[in-house]
């Protein structure tokens, strides 16, 4: 069964989607790394950025790591101005 | 020991029972050095000074732009095409003098990092771009020393302690734990390109300066293994939990070639004018190099300057000796700086010394004889 999940955006990324969050429907068993699979085809652009984080309730997460129900995502580019 | 006007100045941080006259000793014997000298470093270096750090080094390649001005607040509008570091270190002397200062006109490089972040115990990264963040933790991670990062972009921005040793022993992450990859400059735009509020940097840099006191003070909780993000548009503020990668040392200089060549590069060294006064009446054997027009040579001069206008200096070479101390001068102190960097850069020179404020110093300070113009 497929649920909604919220991901906030940062940095590059929201001038990238166009927002500074965006709801998503993912299947269940869905890991980080086919989230961003499904985000890099919807946006392109992203696939340009060689280095990402990506935060699960707050804490860095990896590549393998399943998403469940309600967990807040978000999206963190670096950010190279000074 | 603090002196009675150590005592008066730090008052405030006396007064905090957690901070003391012990908390304010250590800001004293530390040293920090500020790599980037714009929007983060303004505000980095300014309440540095002003709480005390024992040494302050900055180093910066730019010169004062106009549209530097909207966010870095050291400088003023009459000090457009002046050196960054030079301005900076001016501004910042009036405020404390206490402090020890040093400044570095030049870009942080794989050839000279080594050999300038070591002299330091803290690097605070106020860079505006991803070559020298990744080599501030690539060199800062080589060396074990602890680096305080800032960066923005638009309206966020984002601060974190790198490197950073626990008590329990335990080192923190790493900017490569966030990043491993260096992106490249032209998909993550910078300030230069997409813009930034000018109260951003204001903001993110004293957080940095804060971290800076607190490592250095071990007063509260140090923002290690975390990343803080700043947003003013939402006023939002969240921590993202990170771990030390069990790989942290073996990600830095991924580059072919990634050995660290340490070439013995001299930065930009000064002498005040009364240092020089000292020496002169002492006798010692100094050459004093004017880099002034023959106009402004006529006006006043000092007795034993040999003059060379700077657009002659690349003509001249030869009869500027290496073999003992020259200070070279000019009216302020930029010209002569900019000969200085050329005859390090294009002929190996090793011993040339700026003169802090010029002849104008001078007139001021130790001659007030000579005529000021």
């Amino acid at each position: 069964m497929a649920h909604p999940l919220t991901i906030a955006l940062f940095g590059i990324t929201r001038d990238i989607v166009g927002a500074s969050s965006l709801t998503l429907s993912i299947e269940k068993s869905t890991d980080v790394d086919s989230l961003l699979d499904q985000l890099r085809a919807q946006y392109p652009r992203l696939t340009e950025l060689n280095s990402l984080l990506v935060a699960v309730n707050s804490e860095y997460a990896e590549g393998n790591q399943l998403l469940k129900k309600g967990d807040e995502i978000a999206l963190i580019p670096p950010v190279s101005g000074g | 020991m603090l002196s009675l006007s150590e005592q008066t100045r730090y008052q405030k941080h006396l007064l905090l029972p957690q901070f003391g006259a012990e908390g304010q000793e250590k800001l004293k014997a530390a040293r920090v050095l500020v790599v980037g000298a714009g929007g983060l470093g303004c505000p980095v270096l300014l309440y540095l000074t002003a709480a005390g750090v024992g040494k302050l080094g900055v180093i910066d390649p730019d010169t004062v732009d106009l549209s530097n001005l909207q966010r870095q607040v050291l400088y003023r509008t009459d000090e457009v095409g002046q050196p960054k570091v030079l301005m900076a270190v001016t501004h910042l002397k009036k405020l404390n003098d206490q402090v020890e200062y040093a400044f570095y006109h030049q870009a942080l490089r794989r050839e000279n990092a080594t050999q300038l972040i070591q002299d330091y115990d803290v690097v605070v990264d106020c860079t505006d771009n991803f070559t020298v963040r990744y080599l501030i933790n690539d060199v800062c991670v080589s060396l074990g020393k602890p680096f305080v990062y800032g960066a923005i972009h638009q309206f966020e921005g984002q601060v974190s302690v790198f490197n950073f040793r626990n008590q329990d022993g335990k080192l923190g992450p790493t900017y490569r734990c966030l990043f491993p990859q260096q992106p490249s400059d032209l998909t993550v735009p910078n300030c230069a390109e997409v813009g930034v509020i000018g109260v951003l940097p204001g903001l993110i840099g004293m957080y940095q300066a804060s971290e800076v006191v607190k490592m250095l003070t071990g007063v509260g909780k140090v923002l290690t293994g975390e990343l803080l993000l700043v947003d003013v548009l939402e006023n939002t503020q969240q921590k993202v939990r990170v771990k030390r990668r069990p790989d942290a040392e073996k990600l830095i200089f991924p580059e072919p070639g990634a050995e660290l060549v340490n070439q013995d590069e001299p930065s930009l060294r000064s002498i005040t004018v009364a240092d020089l006064h000292q020496k002169l009446e002492a006798g010692e054997d100094i050459f004093v190099l004017d880099v002034r027009n023959l106009n402004e040579y006529d006006i006043c001069h000092l007795p034993q300057a040999v003059l060379i206008p700077m657009n002659t200096i690349p003509n001249n070479v030869k009869r500027i000796p290496q073999d003992r101390p020259v200070v070279v001068h000019c009216h302020h102190g930029t010209r002569s700086a900019n000969v200085i960097q050329y005859l390090q850069q294009n002929h190996g020179f090793r011993n040339l010394y700026n003169l802090e404020g010029g002849i104008d110093a001078w007139a001021r300070q130790v001659d007030e004889t000579m005529a000021a113009y």
